[in-house]
């Protein structure tokens, strides 16, 4: 008897002693939360960083890597019970206003006064801005693309990708017809965030916005209606392949890769996975160009850049700055532009960032010119789930383009009214 | 009327046979789609029409995982998670066996005040979803400092294992006959010896059984997983699995080679106990 | 001479140990929760978090999402118990007779359940794949459908192809344990029965099923927990969609507290959550009528 709970006291004893050597162990250690396949492959961004280590002697930097599903639930439960579990974080841009207002993130706009953000595409920088200040360094710069398979686009004669959506809407059309592919396009509008890049990048192509100047949702009326009903049509024609609607970016790449679409709308990412014949059945016909636009705008596309920004909870803010500015530093960007384009305009004239890859170097060039962000607003997550949701609704089928975006108006009204 | 019902004693041995046959076929067909996926090359999972057996099989998979170095970073993880898993799991197992176990003695067996509200205070903690509860969870193992350990998952999964081991073997107990106990204490025992001398034993295979129920949870828990752990040291392999699907790379043929190691050790575990599992579980199954 | 304990001490000192770890670590979160429940945290406005009382409970109880996300639930849990059942009991029964093979089938039936959970939603996603799937290849090469479909692409069938993955996994549980309750019905029993000339039908409704009423409040009593807490597999094979057809409780309450961090609603949404399902229990017990306490 006694001796059993004898042992039971050791066992707790034990497990609290040994809590208390891990804290021991801490050195000045930063902890920066990554997100898996991010452009920078995970060597990349361990060399990168081993650089860091050899320059600022003493200073150990604990990499982390996680699924991008997984890194706002990750930076939220830190932040929230402000642990000190990550001095620096990968952000998506989405998330900026989100986690600036919850006072997650360092206010770091002083500290970006030494940076030429002149320099920097406006798109990738706007990422980590919000009210008029800045959270974060910009990083990884990213937008959606028009890719075509160029070997299907010339058994149908023609020759170069189309420039406004009516003319790819007439390309499929003729691709149908002469039956080289039973579906040509392919988008990723599963119920995720994946479909309001699309949307977004359509919104921007047919000239129009999602919300206001001020705020107010005005998807309901203009462009953001022409768009969807025109997503309603590509899939009630045939033109569209019809599974669009439970596919991710993954799904997209697969079916693109198999030589089973014509046309996809995808990230920088797919372009190498496309021409690598280890992962591709068309390598070497993966073609990119600028998203198509329309008559009121040249082209459209979202942007999907991210920031690395530093956690407000951190115990060496400055530290953890030093760390961002050299990941994010020019010539970094530029050695390592094989996986993930600069953010900085003028390395754009280095031969190591053209030579690479001299389509996708010049495509993106031109694309970050028409590129948008989705709305930066607090209430952003819960508005892209309403948008998601009555945009697949109209997309099956339950409800016309008109009801589904009006029932979103509303509901994101009342949101804007909440959140005031 | 014989022949009548020898016919119909044929007909219940034919009908028997064919729904074996369908059981087995429903139960296996997935798994071994699972198991090809995982020898496959990804060029012939993606063909169509889509080829049942793959003309060439690839163990390529199984090979990295087991002997690639950690430059190759989620073959070098998985490997690692999976050893974090059978230390998380098998721990968890340990502690709320003997914790759980005495508990449901008590509840079972003796008299005592609060009994019924301690048990259904017990039980609410495992009906509450993890998802709600997890930031408050993690204000507590952050000022443990256990974030990211093997040990705070193994805690944690303990707390919520527990009431479950309570609720199972406090109705194994009961089933055992009291007469036994009666014998021993009447014999001279004190209750602790009667307990371990009279009860335990007649509850191993209880105890087993729950013990691979509990295995099976800690084993498969996903969410917390996801959020309390970051670095290889304290992954596990839900964690490590779902690293092979990012927003960027899907790699479908490691989820299946991952998933296939994965249902392994759980799958020994029950086979080896399986006898123990059936009448583990029947004496807790009677009297509830 | 030591004093003996008595009996109430000896047993507070055997629950000590489960005390400890049952509630050293989710105590505090619970009750932080429910307190969390009765204001107003929305983690985007950190200035402000007034107290709402049972404005929460109220603002959740009388919307539609909930009560949406509610049915849902109640549908997944019905439907996909139910087949647990049905098909548990079957396969129980089988396994209770005697056939060739049988030790085989016992061992091999066990399979799908230790298959983890994220493998297995996995599994049956790339299985419904609308382009790759084998689902829509095995069909289309026997000749069940023309062309491929769709299978996670519309609301309802969504949910009901998630339920088809659940029941694939669980039932073996529901067999296992079924068939551990049927190994303890007495063989008289049958016997005497057998002598009356009883069916193999009347047999069952009045022998068998009597019989392993206390092993069937157990199941039920687990299952409803776990279809009411279901979140990682939705996680894994829809994320809640198509259209929020899949959303179902648990999920939404994850939507509410890490999307959209509105920590008060998630707690507001565990406690009802929880509180389904402990009444749910509780309706079991009476129903079912037997002595067991939980």
């Amino acid at each position: 008897m006694k001796s059993k709970k004898l042992w039971l006291i050791t066992v707790l004893l034990v497990m609290l002693v040994s809590c208390f050597i891990n804290v021991a162990g801490a050195a000045t250690t930063l902890n920066a939360l990554y997100m898996k396949q991010a452009g920078y492959s995970e060597t990349d961004i361990e060399n990168i960083t081993a650089k860091f280590e050899a320059k600022y002697p003493g200073i150990d930097v604990n990499l982390i890597f996680v699924p991008y599903d997984a890194l706002h639930d990750k930076i939220v439960t830190a932040a929230a019970t402000k642990s000190r579990a990550y001095d620096v974080a990968l952000i998506d841009c989405i998330w900026t206003p989100e986690f600036a207002r919850a006072g997650f993130l360092l206010d770091v706009t002083k500290k970006m006064a030494a940076v030429n953000t002149n320099d920097i595409f406006e798109g990738v920088l706007s990422s980590v801005a919000y009210g008029g200040k800045y959270y974060g360094m910009p990083w990884l710069n990213d937008t959606k693309y028009l890719f075509y398979n160029k070997n299907i686009l010339a058994k149908a004669g023609y020759k170069t990708p189309p420039a406004t959506w009516d003319e790819l809407i007439q390309q499929a059309k003729a691709i149908k017809e002469k039956g080289l592919v039973e579906h040509p396009i392919v988008w990723s509008w599963a119920q995720a965030e994946a479909a309001i890049c699309d949307y977004t990048a359509l919104v921007a192509g047919f000239g129009g916005e999602i919300l206001d100047e001020k705020g107010n949702p005005c998807f309901h009326q203009g462009a953001g209606l022409e768009v969807l009903k025109f997503m309603v049509k590509t899939i009630k024609e045939g033109l569209t392949n019809p599974s669009s609607k439970e596919f991710l970016e993954e799904d997209v790449r697969r079916v693109f890769s198999q030589g089973e679409a014509a046309f996809a709308m995808n990230w920088a990412y797919m372009y190498n996975l496309a021409n690598d014949p280890a992962e591709s059945a068309i390598a070497g016909d993966a073609e990119i160009a600028v998203v198509p636009g329309s008559k009121k705008a040249v082209s459209g596309s979202v942007n999907g850049g991210m920031g690395l920004a530093v956690v407000n909870s951190s115990r060496n803010p400055d530290l953890a700055w030093e760390y961002i500015q050299f990941m994010a530093g020019k010539e970094v960007q530029i050695e390592y532009s094989a996986n993930a384009l600069p953010i900085y305009i003028s390395a754009y004239d280095d031969p190591r960032v053209s030579g690479d890859q001299p389509t996708l170097a010049s495509v993106s060039e031109k694309q970050y010119k028409y590129v948008v962000n989705r709305p930066q607003v607090t209430w952003y997550p819960q508005l892209s789930e309403i948008l998601q949701v009555e945009i697949q609704k109209a997309l099956i089928g339950i409800k016309s383009p008109e009801d589904a975006l009006n029932t979103a108006a509303e509901a994101a009204k009342k949101l804007k009214e909440k959140n005031k | 009327m014989p022949i009548l019902r020898r016919n119909r004693k044929i007909f219940t041995e034919v009908f028997k046979y064919i729904f074996a046959f369908i059981i087995l076929i429903g139960t296996l067909a997935p798994f071994l789609w699972l198991i090809i996926s995982s020898i496959s090359p990804e060029k012939e999972l993606l063909a169509k029409p889509l080829q049942w057996i793959p003309s060439r099989h690839t163990f390529q998979r199984y090979v990295s995982i087991f002997t690639e170095s950690e430059n190759n970073k989620a073959a070098y993880v998985f490997r690692q998670a999976m050893g974090n898993s059978i230390k998380v799991a098998l721990s968890v197992v340990v502690i709320s066996l003997i914790s759980g176990t005495i508990a449901a003695y008590s509840f079972a067996r003796l008299k005592f005040r609060f009994k019924n509200k301690i048990i259904m205070v017990f039980l609410f903690t495992y009906m509450i979803p993890p998802v709600a509860i997890i930031i408050a969870l993690f204000t507590i193992l952050n000022e443990l400092n256990l974030i990211d350990t093997l040990l705070g998952l193994t805690i944690l999964y303990s707390s919520f294992t527990t009431p479950f081991v309570v609720w199972i073997m406090k109705g194994y107990m009961q089933s055992i006959p009291g007469d036994l106990e009666d014998a021993a204490r009447i014999d001279g025992c004190s209750r602790l010896k009667a307990l371990t001398r009279v009860i335990l034993p007649l509850a191993l295979p209880g105890l087993i059984a729950t013990g691979i129920l509990v295995f099976l949870l800690s084993w498969e828990e996903f969410f917390y997983a996801l959020i309390f752990t970051s670095s290889v040291q304290a992954k596990t392999i839900s964690v490590a699995i779902s690293e092979f699907s990012g927003r960027h790379a899907v790699d479908y043929g490691m989820i299946a080679t991952g998933g296939v190691l994965a249902t392994l050790p759980p799958v020994i575990l029950t086979l080896f106990f399986q006898r123990y599992i059936i009448s583990g579980l029947t004496a807790g199954g009677v009297k509830g | 001479m030591r004093r003996p304990l008595s009996e109430e001490n000896f047993a507070f000192i055997l629950i000590t140990p489960a005390v400890i770890i049952i509630f050293s670590i989710v105590l505090y979160p619970i009750l932080k929760t429910l307190y969390m429940s009765f204001f107003n945290i929305d983690l985007t406005n950190p200035f402000s978090r007034p107290f709402v009382g049972l404005g929460n409970y109220l603002e959740i109880l009388c919307g539609p999402t909930f009560w949406n996300a509610m049915v849902r639930t109640v549908y997944f849990a019905v439907v996909s118990i139910s087949m647990e059942f049905i098909l548990g009991i079957s396969i129980a029964l089988l396994l209770n007779e005697d056939f060739y093979g049988r030790w085989l089938l016992r061992s091999l039936i066990i399979i799908p359940w230790a298959i983890p959970t994220i493998v297995n939603g996995s599994l049956w996603r790339w299985i419904f794949n609308p382009q790759y799937g084998a689902l829509n290849a095995l069909l289309t090469q026997i000749g069940l459908i023309d062309s491929y479909q769709s299978w996670l692409g519309s609301p309802f069938l969504a949910l009901n192809m998630v339920i088809v993955a659940d029941v694939w996994k669980m039932t073996p549980l529901v067999v296992i344990m079924i068939l551990a309750g049927l190994q303890t019905i007495p063989h008289e029993l049958y016997e005497s029965a057998g002598v009356d000339g009883a069916n193999v039908l009347k047999r069952f409704f009045h022998i068998t099923l009597p019989m392993l009423k206390p092993t069937i409040l157990i199941v039920l009593i687990l299952r409803t927990m776990e279809t009411f807490k279901v979140f990682d597999i939705i996680y894994i094979m829809t994320s809640g969609g198509p259209a929020n057809g899949t959303q179902l409780i648990t999920y939404y309450t994850y939507r509410e507290a890490f999307s959209y961090l509105q920590l008060s609603k998630g707690a507001t949404l565990a406690f009802l959550i929880s509180l389904t399902i402990l009444g749910l229990s509780i309706i079991y017990v009476k129903a079912l009528g037997t002595k067991t306490e939980y």
